[in-house]
């Protein structure tokens, strides 16, 4: 698991020992099966509250087998990504972090979710609200608070910012800015999978926005009609900036909108539900071919920073959703009903991030700025000893490594 | 095959044999040049060095007499004896594309009627029954998506050639092209390398109408990341391909409708053209005249006119579009101080305003007359035959202005 460096052998074991404290357990989430001595391998199954609906296809169960150990992953991955983007919000309005800030928050059970059910040799392709899905995908926070604020030490030398995470041994290409146009990018990675034939997918991932876009339609075509492992997912926030979805689509049945294409929908906001759902996805598309999930969530904040993200939903709506579907919330309630840690443990777990975040942040405000010469580099690939001299060179020519 | 390639470090782009019986020899219009002095050694292209002889040979040098239609070799008595094999410049393209994909798996094609159909220009004739339909990749009717596609492929590691039917139609594409194509290594810091070409035909061809008869490199040059050439004869057509093909930097090949018929002999061996050199074609000394592609059958024919009349123009098919070879034209402005740009773009914004900028900022000093660029009228290209010659920059225009030039 990508951020399972941050926990400490120690405080794990200390979380896992037997409990047998009794806790309540919330009624709204049904827990059929529960084990009361927590083995960190021992299986759970837990029942999804919402059912998949799906398009042109079996939906799988709602029963979804997990882990001790994965659940307390997945708090302790969530629980990192909600503080991570929190804090790049007050860096931002610090003006440490400039231009485009595009937060995650609220989202994050999509970009765990995925991350389970899935290898490092499968591709995620995603638009510009990439931090927490460059963080699963195996990014330091040191390495995105640097990119954040413009430094050497970012993942992309600085020279991306925000909207340009990638990692190239992780499988994640990115992190882009134009809507919609990671779409063909994603099913290019697909073609290159089914071209060397090595069994992977891609997933790739677009907003509800982003829906609208034609080059979407075609490269839905495109990726059927060749049966590549594509599965295109629509993080469907409900809002295309600030455009409310039934103000932009005629058909806001995302998943169905493929029409030959099978669909999934799932609710977004239960890390288990969108595990269960990646999983079938990449069974399905392994053997049969590009699918559509759509993945119902929903973003505290508004579309970037400079949105108050107020002016075109209310505030009780937010903090509505905040209270009833909210994911690290879901997931502490489930760590807690099945006895899995206490609720101290999880705050000093909670704690144990904030402070990491903390140190990542300092660390990376100390870190240098890029050096004046890294302007030119990378902007050619240097190679083959061709002689690549841009138009101002004069006299001597030179030969390239 | 070693020795072939080495001669990329060294700068040269042209066969490394010295046996140039392979290129035509020019002799006949060259009578009238005795006159002239020659006092110091021509600087090939390649880097080495031909002192003048009295005799006069000319070598590697090519003079097609008709702009576009296909002539016999003029020496074509002795075809038997010489080196190589002859063949149009659509075949040489595709030479060069098959080479490289028996050399490199990763290698593939992808466009619109590139496989069953074989090609619209039928340069990819022949690949799908060879390399099979997932190499060589007929794709539907959207280039935003299929040029997304290979662009998304170049990130893993494939290295797609991606045809545009007509280069008009990548416009469509141009999105994909600038932001993701261009710009991926750098946002990326240096993680992905985007090896994609990117070819097509484009240019004015006959009556094909406005659509039909675009410049692209005048939109693409200020993508930071690609670099752009333009082949003219079937030798560089080939080198170039090969070159574009093995470039860990997007390329976009320019080739031109008009151009794909032109019969030439090649050599035999493998080669490969420098992408960002520019090629001399006539050595001359009273003006640079500055052209590439299809432009460069008009200067040649104007120069045929000059010669007769007096004149000495050196020709040089810059066929780097970006970035320039301001080597090769700059060691040409140092020698003639004049410079005559013809270029099939349009006259705002064209690759010809580029090089005018780029040589008068680097070598300023060294003009005795203001830079001289025929360009294309800034007009839709019409279709009527006698409008769509107007717009275009015919050989009389060019001895004109080289009459003017060089006053």
């Amino acid at each position: 698991m990508a951020l399972a460096h941050l926990a400490s052998s120690s405080s794990r074991s200390n979380l896992l020992k037997p409990i047998f404290a009794a806790l309540s357990s919330t009624p709204s989430l049904r827990c059929p099966i529960s084990s009361a001595a927590a083995d960190n391998t021992k299986t759970l199954t837990i029942e999804t509250s919402v059912p998949f609906t799906a398009h042109q296809c079996e939906a799988p169960s709602s029963l979804v087998d997990t882990t001790p150990e994965e659940l307390l992953t997945f708090f302790r991955d969530m629980a990192t990504m909600r503080r991570m983007e929190i804090a790049a919000d007050s860096l931002y309005k610090a003006r440490l972090i400039r231009g485009f800030c595009h937060l995650y928050d609220g989202q994050e059970a999509a970009a765990v979710g995925m991350e389970a059910a899935i290898t490092k040799k499968d591709s995620i392709i995603t638009a510009y609200r990439d931090h927490c899905t460059y963080l699963a995908r195996g990014g330091t926070l040191l390495e995105i608070f640097s990119e954040l604020m413009g430094r050497q030490g970012g993942g992309s030398r600085g020279k991306g910012g925000s909207m340009h995470f990638y990692k190239k041994e992780a499988g994640f290409y990115g992190g882009h800015g134009i809507v919609g146009a990671q779409v063909p990018l994603g099913i290019g990675l697909a073609f290159a999978q089914k071209y060397s034939k090595d069994g992977t997918v891609a997933f790739v991932l677009y907003g509800d926005g982003a829906a609208n876009q034609g080059q979407l339609f075609e490269a839905l075509n495109i990726a059927a009609l060749w049966d590549l492992p594509a599965i295109l997912v629509c993080e469907n926030n409900h809002y295309g900036m600030g455009t409310a979805e039934w103000r932009a689509a005629k058909s806001p049945a995302y998943y169905k909108r493929g029409d030959y294409v099978p669909g999934l929908k799932v609710d977004g906001m239960d890390v288990l539900a969108v595990k269960q759902a990646c999983k079938f996805a990449k069974e399905h598309a392994l053997k049969n071919g590009p699918i559509i999930l759509e993945m119902d969530t929903y973003r505290y904040h508004g579309h970037s920073m400079s949105d108050p993200g107020s002016t075109y939903r209310t505030r009780d709506e937010i903090s509505g959703v905040r209270q009833e579907r909210d994911p690290v919330e879901r997931v502490r309630k489930l760590v807690l009903s099945h006895d899995l840690a206490t609720e101290k443990e999880l705050k000093d777990t909670e704690k144990e991030i904030r402070k990491k975040v903390d140190e990542a942040i300092a660390q990376a405000k100390e870190s240098p700025m890029p050096d004046p010469s890294e302007l030119f580099t990378n902007v050619y690939v240097k190679g083959f000893g061709i002689e690549a001299c841009g138009p101002d060179r004069k006299e001597v020519r030179a030969v390239l490594p | 095959m070693a020795a072939v390639f080495q001669g990329l470090g060294a700068a040269t782009a042209f066969s490394v044999s010295n046996s140039l019986d392979s290129r035509k020899f020019l002799v006949s219009s060259r009578k009238s040049l005795s006159a002239r002095k020659a006092s110091f050694p021509v600087v090939r292209s390649d880097g080495s060095v031909v002192p003048r002889s009295n005799a006069r040979v000319r070598r590697a040098e090519q003079l097609i007499t008709n702009a576009v239609a296909t002539k016999p070799d003029s020496s074509a008595a002795s075809t038997t004896s010489k080196p190589g094999h002859e063949l149009l410049l659509f075949e040489a393209l595709r030479e060069g594309l098959e080479e490289e994909m028996d050399r490199d798996p990763h290698v593939c094609v992808m466009g619109e009627d590139v496989g069953h159909y074989g090609g619209s220009y039928k340069v990819t004739k022949g690949l799908a029954d060879k390399y099979g339909d997932l190499r060589v990749l007929d794709t539907p009717i959207a280039e935003n998506s299929f040029t997304g596609m290979g662009i998304g492929a170049a990130m893993t590691g494939l290295r797609p050639i991606i045809e545009g039917m007509n280069m008009g139609f990548l416009l469509l594409a141009f999105n994909q092209i600038s932001n993701n194509c261009g710009m991926l290594h750098y946002t990326s810091g240096g993680q992905f390398k985007i090896p994609v070409v990117i070819r097509g035909p484009g240019g004015v061809g006959r009556q094909l109408g406005a659509e039909h008869s675009q410049r692209l490199e005048s939109y693409f040059q200020s993508i930071p990341g690609i670099q752009m050439v333009a082949c003219s004869t079937p030798y560089n057509a080939k080198g170039l391909m090969k070159a574009a093909i093995r470039s860990e930097n997007p390329v976009i090949l320019f080739e031109h409708v008009l151009l794909y018929n032109l019969k030439e002999r090649i050599p035999d061996e493998e080669y490969i053209c420098s992408l960002e050199e520019a090629e001399m074609v006539r050595p001359g000394e009273h003006v640079t005249i500055l052209t590439y592609s299809r432009m460069r059958y008009h200067v040649m024919q104007a120069a045929k006119t000059l010669v007769n009349k007096g004149y000495d123009p050196e020709v040089i098919d810059i066929r780097s579009l970006k970035p320039f070879d301001l080597y090769t034209i700059g060691n040409s402005v140092k020698k003639t101080h004049r410079v005559l740009i013809v270029e099939e773009c349009m006259r705002t914004g064209g690759i010809g305003a580029s090089l005018t900028a780029a040589i008068t900022e680097n070598f300023h000093d060294y003009l005795d007359a203001p830079i001289v660029c025929l360009s294309s009228q800034d007009v839709p290209t019409p279709y009527a035959g006698t409008l769509e010659e107007w717009t275009v920059v015919q050989p009389a225009q060019i001895v004109t202005a080289v009459e003017k030039l060089c006053q």
